[in-house]
């Protein structure tokens, strides 16, 4: 193994040997698939159920609320104060009252209905009850209109139009929401990965400096040896990281979808519902399904094979162009609390090209996102948003040849000012110092 | 004579506007204990670094052996910088390991030549602790095997005994000689007269970036005896004084009863046999001795010589 080989081997299984890579490999995952997962999960678990009470002394509404998996409703003629004083002893969360009909104005009495609470009640709770009401408030206004009620649910459930896109290069295309989403999952991960692993290059250098190490190693090795094999050794654990992390959370999804999604959207049941279609509830559960099973296909349709090979590319890239120049600073410094003033100019490119994120999504090729994914500053990011919209494969070449010229430069420039640094203890070097190391 | 293990010639160093070394020659017999002096910051990390190829001189040549420097000598070369630590977190084992590989021995003979040198400091028990577990003076012996691991031809020593109790350093001491006595050549850096004194064969000393001294420790002690010696006997001080006349010069003098002790500077060409030929019949002499200046105090005249 050559020297560089041995730096990167050391490098490397420190890091990925440590309690807190094995805890960040663990816990990334399962905080995306948490995030994915939960919502749904929650929505599935069956919360307590609430009991509602409902005194109807105007008779229209008792018998047809219709009840979800949370809200329950029971119905009463007890008056109203008698059944109020016992209602949270009764185990009841909140009592409906409609008053007597009067004057045979719906209008008057619709405002007539209050929701008592025993206890706090919550939005969604009031929304489902309200809409409850005022759907049967709705029929019967129809109904004195002399309007089927049935037939207006049945054409109200029948309109839903998907709007697909199809584009015209024939390719079929995941929807807007869907590249929108992944654009920008993917920025945040290469703007995350280039701070945390070119943080870490940074730490390690101080590390080697401030222990004295470094004189010891550069006398058996060059200094841009040391400098590489810890860049590199760096970027291997990043690269580790993330493929567990695609594995991890691969699994996990894959694992979720088979079996709760698919349970919910295997063919059978579908069929089922469509045979039960002519009574209106089962056509809008089948509504729900298609649209699920349409993002399914969605995530399946994206073109992984170009993605990930993309990010790891723009990860490595960016990463390098970055981690030479946090390499440089580490050199340069005494300790992590002078890295401040330098910090801030190297990384502003990086900030920049993060928050000019949202303005390339709402534009993905126009002309300010083109050269920012071009400009090797801020490529790694801009590139890795507008990918899932499609780029022209030249553009996609010109940025990493760009990307590729740009980390070489840099990393020229960083070993330069690495080499002066890492030999000088005591004193913080202003930028003009640093520029002068340039030149020796 | 034979080829020197390190040549410099007139080698210039300089970091923008500061020149670190200037036209610095210097030679390393092979087998020697070699002392490179000199007050902070005249130069001397500049010029090890030069050794071990940390840096490129600007001017100048550097030979190691013979031939010109290149990168293949490092292996060759074992260096303990004044400024030295350890990685933390490593375990001690298998730091040793990184660094012996990183010097070019093979992963078995740097585990069998480590477990040897473990045992002979009996720090075996020390393999797997973390080095932030370990005292200073436990990670300077750590540092040292390291050091002398892949038994170089040229070992390079700057400050080697700061950091150890007397006992360790006396370890450490036998085991510098014990090097040399296998033909390793050894160059100190150090502001430890005493151990230049007791150990160095020839010194280069260096001063605002030049060279100004160097040769064998004898000649340069020889160059600077100024004929001064002391001595002690019984008799009359007046009466040695007269007999002394012309002939010496006499620098301090002290008598308690009949016992004198004085110091003295021969004068002209007067020999030690002058002396005493004057001062026999006067006085019963007890002791007579040159004496000889130190190390440091050679260091202090040829640093500053406008205090003398």
């Amino acid at each position: 193994m050559g020297k560089v080989g041995l730096i990167i081997r050391r490098e490397y299984l420190t890091r990925v040997r440590k309690k807190s890579f094995l805890l960040m490999t663990i816990l990334g995952p399962l905080i995306m698939a948490a995030i994915m997962i939960v919502p749904v999960w929650m929505a599935s678990v069956n919360v307590s159920v609430k009991k509602v009470l409902v005194l109807d002394e105007a008779g229209f509404i008792e018998g047809l609320l219709q009840e979800n998996d949370d809200v329950k409703f029971f119905y009463t003629r007890t008056p109203l104060k008698k059944s109020l004083s016992t209602l949270d002893a009764d185990g009841y969360f909140a009592l409906v009252h409609v008053p007597r009909f009067q004057e045979n104005d719906i209008n008057h009495l619709q405002r007539q209905i209050k929701l008592y609470s025993a206890k706090q009640v919550s939005l969604s709770m009031k929304l489902f009850v309200r809409n409850q009401i005022e759907k049967q408030i709705e029929r019967l206004k129809l109904q004195s209109q002399g309007v089927d009620q049935d037939l207006v649910d049945n054409v109200k459930k029948s309109v839903n139009v998907p709007l697909e896109i199809i584009p015209l290069d024939g390719e079929k295309g995941s929807g807007v929401e869907m590249n929108t989403a992944l654009g920008m999952i993917g920025g945040i991960l290469i703007y995350f990965f280039i701070f945390l692993f070119g943080a870490q290059v940074m730490r390690g250098v101080i590390e080697e400096k401030t222990n004295r190490i470094v004189e010891v190693i550069i006398s058996s090795v060059k200094p841009f040896q040391l400098m590489m094999g810890k860049i590199l050794g760096i970027a291997l654990v990043g690269l580790t990281q993330f493929l567990l992390w695609v594995i991890l959370t691969g699994t996990i999804y894959t694992v979720f979808m088979g079996t709760v999604v698919k349970e919910k959207l295997s063919s059978d049941k579908m069929e089922a519902l469509m045979k039960q279609s002519p009574d209106g509830t089962a056509v809008a559960d089948y509504d729900e399904l298609k649209q699920t099973q349409q993002m399914v296909n969605e995530v399946s349709r994206i073109n992984w094979g170009l993605m990930i090979p993309c990010f790891i590319f723009y990860f490595l890239g960016g990463y390098l162009l970055y981690g030479a120049m946090f390499a440089a600073i580490g050199g340069a410094v005494d300790s992590e609390a002078d890295t401040q003033q330098f910090m801030l100019p190297v990384s502003a490119p990086l900030i920049l090209s993060f928050v000019m994120a949202q303005t390339v999504l709402n534009d993905p090729n126009g002309s300010l996102a083109v050269w920012l994914s071009i400009i090797p500053f801020t490529s790694p990011i801009i590139m890795m948003v507008r990918l899932p919209f499609g780029v022209h494969y030249s553009e996609v070449l010109l940025s990493m040849g760009m990307l590729i010229l740009g980390f070489i430069l840099t990393t020229w420039a960083a070993a330069k000012i690495y080499r002066t640094g890492i030999l000088m203890y005591g004193k913080r070097p202003t930028w003009k110092e640093m520029l002068r190391w340039l030149r020796y | 004579m034979s080829v020197p293990i390190f040549e410099a010639r007139d080698i210039t160093k300089v970091y923008g506007n500061y020149v670190a070394l200037n036209n610095v020659s210097i030679k390393v017999e092979k087998g020697s204990i070699f002392g490179l002096l000199g007050p902070n910051g005249a130069g001397k990390t500049s010029l090890i670094r030069i050794i071990n190829q940390i840096t490129v001189p600007d001017q100048g040549e550097a030979f190691f052996n013979g031939e010109p420097l290149k990168p293949e000598h490092v292996s060759r070369i074992g260096y303990l910088p004044e400024e030295r630590g350890l990685y933390r977190k490593m375990q001690v084992g298998e730091q040793c390991m990184y660094l012996a590989q990183l010097k070019g021995l093979d992963h078995k003979t740097a585990k069998l030549k480590l477990r040897n040198w473990f045992e002979k400091f009996e720090i075996q028990g020390w393999w797997n602790k973390k080095v932030e577990e370990l005292s200073k003076g436990m990670a300077q012996k750590v540092q040292f095997i390291v050091t002398v691991l892949h038994e170089p031809e040229l070992l390079i020593f700057d400050e080697p005994f700061t950091g150890f109790d007397p006992v360790n350093a006396n370890l450490i001491r036998d085991e510098i000689l014990e090097l040399r006595r296998n033909g390793s050549t050894i160059i100190f850096s150090t502001h430890r007269m005493e151990t230049v004194e007791e150990l160095c064969d020839s010194i280069a000393l260096i001063n605002k970036s030049q060279k100004i001294l160097d040769g064998k420790v004898a000649d340069i002690k020889r160059e600077f005896r100024t004929n001064t010696y002391k001595m002690e006997f019984n008799g009359n001080m007046l009466g040695f004084t007269n007999a002394l006349w012309a002939g010496a010069e006499l620098l301090d003098r002290k008598q308690v009863d009949n016992h004198c002790t004085v110091t003295l500077r021969l004068a002209g060409n007067n020999t030690v046999n002058n002396l005493f030929a004057a001062i026999m019949p006067i006085c019963e002499i007890i002791s007579f001795n040159e004496v000889i200046p130190s190390m440091s105090d050679i260091f202090i005249r040829t640093v500053q010589p406008d205090i003398q």
